[in-house]
């Protein structure tokens, strides 16, 4: 197994078997997450601030029903929606847990997520929006630009995590061992609130996601998400 | 353009959709779906101890309404007669796995010794409501009653039937019957229970969602197992609806 950097006949090895594995499975696990989770939000679709929230009470936001097609499953199933959830929190959990223990082993987070001072500096961070628009994304160490450290830093250490911990702390069985989880976001149905913001921030994150692969071409991205290997533009080559 | 790529957008999740939707309807792939929520079960139980509590609140944190799901008035004459009679025939039977059956009345259940507490009630839909409740803590019933070494479980049989025309029930586990939050609460914040409520009686087993929370309970019974009793999964919603018995999450 060639180590991350490493150039061959043009193409850079980009992303280790760890990375792949988890891209990939993770990849389909949120997705029948939020598509379950809109089910989930079809049976009471509105949102409250502290511990209680009922119909009666003032919700900050009352969301659309989901369509079908968007939904997991297509007709609306409560019961079925909640297993298809329950199954994948697991695999999104662990999961997670497994890529941020083996990413902090091997230097994946130091070497290429991690943010250098300069790299946060607004004038630096400007200069990258303005390439972003220009449609120029890669770095010339063929490493991750600030932008897109930022975007998978939110994801890795904030969205997912946070998403993980307000499902715990929605659960009447698990606030009789770690009552603290409602202190810490101030009640359930404040937990369901986050639970939504951060599912919403993971949905944002893939169009983005999905928009960027395309613009920075398809083939060549993808293809280093399943093999390692990403080839370097001409003049780097 | 714009409408092409939506519409490559709808098609890719509806096909997407079609696929969940063939796999959910297979028995196997929802037993393999059922591990997740049988995971939860045993984690929970393994992490809980039996009498760790529920979060409980202070009476600032109460709900202005406590909102009334599921049944809002049990129908049929035998119902509107014991609402006439202010529930004064009603007798809650404590029968099965025991060794001296019992019969009380709501006056009996109210002289018994109780527990107030302010938990926080969650809907299986998501919604949440903090209520006080009154009521005798069910192990004080059990121990009158006398529990038989084989009983490992209680149903709670109750007078309202469903949209289906079933009768409503419940059950739980020896672990949330002797929890000492679990209580026959015949009282919600220093009121009497209202008939939207569960009048006079209704089970509040606080670890876990609202449809375990049995209203217009008329009879328990322990039981050895759970398969003969009705549909054979635990409760109303668990044997028509595929709802999990343990409600914990």
């Amino acid at each position: 197994m060639p180590s991350p950097g490493t150039v061959h006949d043009g193409k850079i090895f980009r992303h280790r078997l760890s990375t792949r594995l988890w891209h990939w499975t993770n990849a389909v696990t949120v997705i029948v997450m939020l598509m379950s989770g809109l089910t989930i939000s079809n049976a009471h679709p509105r949102l409250y601030w502290g511990q209680y929230g009922a119909n009666f009470d003032a919700a900050w936001l009352t969301l659309p029903r989901f369509p079908g097609w968007a939904t997991i499953p297509t007709g609306y199933n409560l019961a079925l929606a909640r297993q298809w959830h329950f199954a994948f929190a697991w695999v999104l959990a662990f999961g997670l847990l497994f890529y941020l223990v083996r990413s902090l082993w091997n230097g994946h987070f130091r070497r290429d997520i991690a943010l250098s001072t300069k790299e946060v500096a607004p004038s630096h961070l400007i200069e990258d929006i303005k390439q972003h628009l220009r449609f120029q994304f890669e770095t010339p160490g063929g490493g991750y630009n600030p932008l897109q450290k930022i975007a998978y830093s939110s994801v890795l250490f904030v969205l997912l995590p946070g998403l993980i911990l307000t499902g715990l702390t929605m659960s009447p069985g698990m606030n009789a061992v770690l009552p603290w989880l409602l202190d810490i976001f101030g009640g359930r149905q404040s937990a369901r609130s986050i639970h939504f913001l951060c599912a919403s921030g993971i949905a944002i994150f893939i169009v983005v996601h999905l928009l960027l692969v395309i613009l920075a071409g398809p083939i060549n991205e993808v293809r280093s998400m399943i093999s390692g290997w990403f080839k370097l533009s001409g003049d780097r080559a | 353009m714009i409408l092409t790529r939506r519409n490559l957008l709808v098609t890719a999740s509806a096909g997407l959709v079609a696929g969940c939707d063939r796999l959910g309807e297979t028995e196997s792939f929802r037993q393999l779906l059922s591990l997740g929520e049988k995971g939860n079960f045993a984690i929970q139980r393994s992490l809980q101890q039996r009498t760790a509590l529920a979060p409980e609140f202070d009476r600032t944190q109460i709900s202005p309404i406590f909102r009334a799901n599921g049944t809002r008035v049990p129908a049929g004459e035998a119902y509107a007669r014991h609402m006439a009679e202010k529930f004064v025939n009603w007798r809650l039977q404590v029968d099965g796995l025991v060794t001296r059956p019992l019969s009380l009345s709501p006056a009996q259940l109210q002289q018994m010794p109780k527990r107030t507490q302010i938990t926080r009630h969650d809907c299986v839909e998501g919604w949440s409501a903090i209520g006080e409740w009154t009521g005798a803590p069910l192990k004080l019933l059990l121990d009158a009653a006398g529990l038989k070494p084989q009983a490992r479980y209680l149903v709670f049989h109750c007078a309202d039937r469903m949209g289906t025309g079933e009768m409503y029930y419940e059950s739980i586990d020896l672990v949330d019957a002797l929890h000492p939050q679990t209580i026959l609460a015949w009282a919600l914040n220093g009121k009497e229970l209202s008939v939207g409520n569960g009048a006079p009686v209704r089970l509040r087993v606080e670890r876990q969602l609202g449809y375990k929370q049995a209203k217009y309970v008329e009879r328990i019974e322990a039981v050895a197992d759970l398969s003969t009793i009705r549909g054979g999964k635990g409760g109303y919603w668990e044997d028509g609806h595929g709802y999990q018995w343990y409600a914990g999450i």
